[in-house]
């Protein structure tokens, strides 16, 4: 135990950070290494690798993500913001390269390879894009004189573009709704939300009628049309699973799914662990969630307020639509689960975003002074 | 411990906010703090969306909890394969078909991963499979197909081992019969649906039960078993003597019948070449027909009992007339002749034991054609054979009748009819004139009573019976007899017709026999299709080989049927005693 006397950073991180945030995010990331087990060996087995490939690989990207996530937790709001605009700066240089240099992987250029390494720079842009936005955000209202709506709007043209260019338009649909859920949060007027929903939806219905492929899975959504293999195997697997699942290597449904250590490893924890299991799971992340946005609502700052806020709308957007399509409640669209899916680069980009969240959400004197202020109704009335 | 307000400090001068808040609300304040009520609003808002997107979620994962796996169109109901139906059992109980628990092997073929490898292992258990058959089924999209119905225990638990994952087991009723092919012809068999497909087993699904099925209210029931007249120890008797006669004869087919005189049942019929019911596959070859009900035949000298029975009955011949059977009778280019030719005046016994065809065909000239007709006919030996067995042939006669049909016909030439109705007649013949319908049920003397038909007078049936014994005593059917049980009876050696003609080479032979004869209870009628000479004998006529045939299984069956024994001075002292 560390004394609550020495005041080093790592006391200081001991007795300040959100501990069940914490047991939460090292929660996900040992069910998504157990689910690992369950969901790889049938893709390796398919690309000829060793059954245990992915799964290795799983475990040697979760040592340097739970560092990243401890290392960013340690942070002060004030290094969040600057290592999210460094980060951000150097993730839309990167995506830029990625158009010209990235390998082109199933007609897109998402990936540049640093290092030897390929590295999928829109993931990491995510958390430093919420950051980032929440400042510009939480300026306006604190200098009036300087048009952050305008900044963040003209930032998240500039990722958007990007998105699209490359193309990635489930990551620019996510990254619209964060922003729109961070604008809507940072208590812009009516007038703005409707005139950029009104944007929004041009936008979708653009997407759906400049490119063939959303048209093809939104229809095959809307009306069953089309290959609906992935999205129905999906379900087989998870209705075999029932409740309480075929146990852990027992699943067979799982062995014909496509991404199924990806984009659809919770229909493989459904097979094998049961609907009961993914339950438990659906509730961690909501208590991430909801539990982030409710600490958001406390926060006195409006920067700390809106990030941790954006945040929560990451992993919660992210986790919603990812369990969404797997339960055939969305529209198929490639989107990992946060934490949980194989992929190095979103396995320590989503390690970021809880950094970030660790560190906002560590116990400051400033946020406390809030819940004090509500029970002094003598000094409220006095400020009337 | 950082200095309050510090974090705000990240990219513009510092401001000191924490101070602000001692101050008097100013105007730039109080905005912020609308704001942030406003932003509070927000977040409640998102708070309650996220409430609703993740019980959607939850509201999701119970309505596929609550949906059971997807069953697939093509796949019969599980619990159709269930589907029950009644034991046969023979009249003392035992059982001849009954209903097990098996299970059959399928594969969804959309789950199967890896189809080469799975047809392989499949072949390691089921060595017979059709491999390209099955590879192409497996290697299909489709959800459903049938590898291999009704495994046994331990090809399942083997194929479970396997670890092949997309096959699974359904369980299946399926029909066993203990007895194998024992009684085949008789009981009939089912299809891979449990359907009676022939036999009794199909004429049971006519009763009724085919029509509970298809209502589904046959599915896991217990039903009352069905009891047929067979005795499975006669009708064991008498395939084996059967087979045993068809290696002896080295014949292509033989076949026989018991039947009860008095009630009309069936005790044993047996017909070979047979087949195994429990795997059905021979039952359509051509050869495999039940040839006591299915197959008809010219009975030949056999049918010398019923143009004499229809004679006498006639009144215009009586037991002590005689007739020339000398030389031959020439008639539209035929000649007739006797086989044992005496070349004298016979008497109407002595036209029975030497089986006179000259001697036969004069009796029925003295009832003409007309009523040679009409009395095959009240015979029932000229129209479908009415019993349960769905297998039943419709008998042959000439479209019309001229003289020398009648003639042919007096001795078992001209008319094909099933060796079971023959038998049928017979019993009429027997039992005091009675033509009874035969059945497979049991059935008591009482409900024989309510459907016989009087068809001859009881003095002709006597007539018939002393000219049986003493056919057995001093004619052809000698070695037809068992001491004891007195047996009497009548042979016929029929040429078949080959290319057209008559051949002398290759016979179908019948012993039509009752027995005890003084008080007869039972018909045995064999016949044994184109029989070769017994090694170490000449001929192969029906005294040689069916009517030892008649006397193997009367000797061993009697006892089972409960007829007693009388062992005096002989037949002959017992008879005259009437």
């Amino acid at each position: 135990m560390v004394s609550r006397v020495e005041r080093g950073p790592v006391a200081d991180w001991f007795w300040t950070i959100d501990r069940l945030f914490l047991a939460a995010f090292v929660g996900l990331m040992g069910i998504g290494l157990m689910l690992s087990f369950a969901a790889s060996p049938p893709v390796a087995e398919r690309l000829g690798l060793d059954s245990f490939h992915f799964v290795e690989r799983h475990g040697v990207f979760l040592l340097p993500a739970l560092a990243v996530m401890v290392g960013v937790s340690f942070f002060s709001p004030r290094q969040v913001r600057r290592v999210a605009l460094v980060t951000l700066m150097v993730s839309i240089a990167m995506m830029i390269l990625a158009l010209f240099i990235g390998v082109e992987i199933k007609g897109s250029r998402r990936w540049v390879s640093v290092l030897g390494i390929s590295v999928q720079p829109s993931e990491f842009m995510k958390p430093a894009f919420v950051i980032i936005c929440a400042w510009l955000f939480s300026e306006r209202s604190r200098h009036p004189e300087i048009p952050g709506n305008l900044f963040a709007i003209i930032l998240f043209g500039i990722v958007a573009a990007l998105l699209v260019a490359q193309p990635d338009l489930g990551q620019t649909m996510l990254t619209a709704m964060i922003w729109g859920g961070m604008f809507f949060m940072a208590g812009m007027s009516w007038f703005w939300i409707t005139l950029l929903g009104g944007v929004a939806i041009a936008g979708f219905i653009a997407a759906y009628l400049v490119f063939p492929h959303v048209a093809e899975r939104i229809n095959g959504f809307l009306f069953g049309e089309g290959d609906s293999f992935q999205v129905d195997t999906a379900r087989e697997a998870i209705i075999r699973g029932d409740w309480l699942g075929q146990g852990p290597g027992e699943g067979t449904i799982k062995r014909i799914l496509p991404d199924s250590h990806t984009d659809f490893v919770f229909s493989v924890a459904a097979e094998e662990f049961g609907i009961v299991f993914c339950m438990v799971l659906v509730a961690l992340f909501g208590f991430v969630v909801i539990r982030g946005l409710i600490r958001a609502g406390r926060e006195q700052d409006d920067f700390t307020r809106l990030a941790v806020a954006g945040l929560s709308l990451a992993i919660g957007f992210q986790s919603f639509i990812n369990i969404g399509v797997n339960l055939e409640l969305l529209p198929a669209k490639g989107m990992t689960l946060p934490l949980i899916s194989y992929g190095g680069s979103s396995m320590i980009a989503t390690a970021i975003t809880a950094g970030f969240v660790l560190a906002l959400t560590r116990r400051r004197p400033e946020s406390r002074a809030q819940p004090r202020t509500i029970y002094r109704p003598a000094a409220s009335v006095a400020a009337e | 411990m950082r200095q309050p307000g510090a974090f705000l400090a990240g990219l513009r001068p510092a401001r000191n906010s924490a101070g602000s808040r001692s101050r008097s609300a100013s105007e730039f304040e109080g905005v912020r703090k609308a704001q942030g009520a406003q932003a509070k609003n927000r977040i409640l808002i998102a708070i309650g969306c996220f409430f609703v997107f993740y019980a959607v979620i939850g509201g999701r994962l119970v309505q596929y909890g609550l949906r059971s796996p997807e069953t697939v169109s093509s796949i019969a109901r599980a619990d159709q394969l269930l589907i029950s139906r009644p034991d046969l059992l023979d009249r003392n109980g035992e059982v001849l078909a009954t209903d097990i628990r098996t299970v059959s092997l399928f594969a969804e073929p959309n789950k199967i991963v890896d189809a080469d490898e799975a047809v392989e292992l499949l072949a390691t258990v089921l060595p017979d499979l059709d491999m390209r058959g099955i590879h192409r089924k497996l290697s299909s999209n489709s959800r459903f197909q049938w590898l291999r119905r009704q495994l046994t225990p331990r090809q399942q638990s083997q194929i479970l081992s396997l670890g092949i994952p997309g096959i699974g087991f359904r369980p299946e009723t399926r029909r066993f019969y203990p007895g194998g092919p024992t009684a085949s012809h008789v009981i009939g068999h089912v299809n891979i649906d449990n359907k009676g497909i022939a036999g009794m087993e199909k004429f049971v699904d006519g009763q009724g039960l085919g029509a509970l099925a298809a209502a589904g209210l046959t599915i896991n029931e217990d039903l009352e078993p069905v009891r047929l007249s067979l005795d499975l120890r006669v009708q064991h008797v008498v395939r084996d003597e059967l087979a045993a006669a068809m290696d002896r004869y080295k014949a292509i087919a033989a076949a026989a019948v018991v039947l009860n005189i008095h009630t009309g049942e069936v005790v044993g019929m047996s017909s070979l070449p047979d087949y195994d019911p429990n795997n059905p596959v021979e039952a359509l070859q051509k050869d495999r027909l039940n040839r006591m009900s299915a197959g008809t035949y010219e009975m030949g000298s056999t049918f010398k009992a019923f143009t004499t029975a229809m004679a006498l009955d006639s009144g215009k011949v009586k037991i002590t007339d005689s007739f020339d059977a000398r030389g031959s009778i020439r008639i539209g280019g035929f000649t007739i002749r006797d086989f044992h030719g005496k070349n004298r005046v016979l008497t109407v016994p002595e036209i029975f034991i030497y089986s006179s065809n000259i001697g036969t065909a004069r009796m029925a000239d003295m009832v003409g054609i007309d009523g040679h007709k009409e009395f095959l006919t009240r015979m029932g030996l000229l129209t479908r054979m009415q019993t349960e067995l769905p297998e039943v042939a419709t008998p042959n006669q000439p479209s019309v009748w001229k003289k020398i049909n009648s003639i042919t016909i007096s001795f078992g030439h001209g008319v094909s009819t099933t060796p079971l109705q023959t038998a049928v007649a017979a019993a009429a013949l027997m039992n005091g004139g009675k033509l009874i319908e035969p059945t497979f049920l049991p059935r008591s003397v009482d409900e024989a009573e309510k459907v016989a038909v009087q068809v001859i007078d009881p003095s002709t049936s006597k007539s018939m019976r002393d000219l049986m014994e003493l056919n057995v005593t001093q004619g052809s059917g000698r070695r037809a007899d068992v001491e004891g049980f007195h047996v009497g009876g009548k042979t016929g050696t029929a040429e078949k017709v080959v290319n057209g003609r008559y051949s002398s080479a290759v016979r179908f032979n019948a012993f039509l026999s009752a027995f005890p004869i003084d008080k007869p209870e039972y018909v045995v009628l064999v016949v044994i299709d184109e029989p070769k000479p017994e090694e170490g004998k000449s001929s192969a006529t029906a005294g040689l080989n069916a009517a030892p045939m008649v006397s193997a299984i009367v000797r061993r069956s009697a006892a089972f049927l409960g007829v007693k024994p009388h062992f005096g001075n002989g037949a002959q002292e017992l008879t005259l005693s009437y």
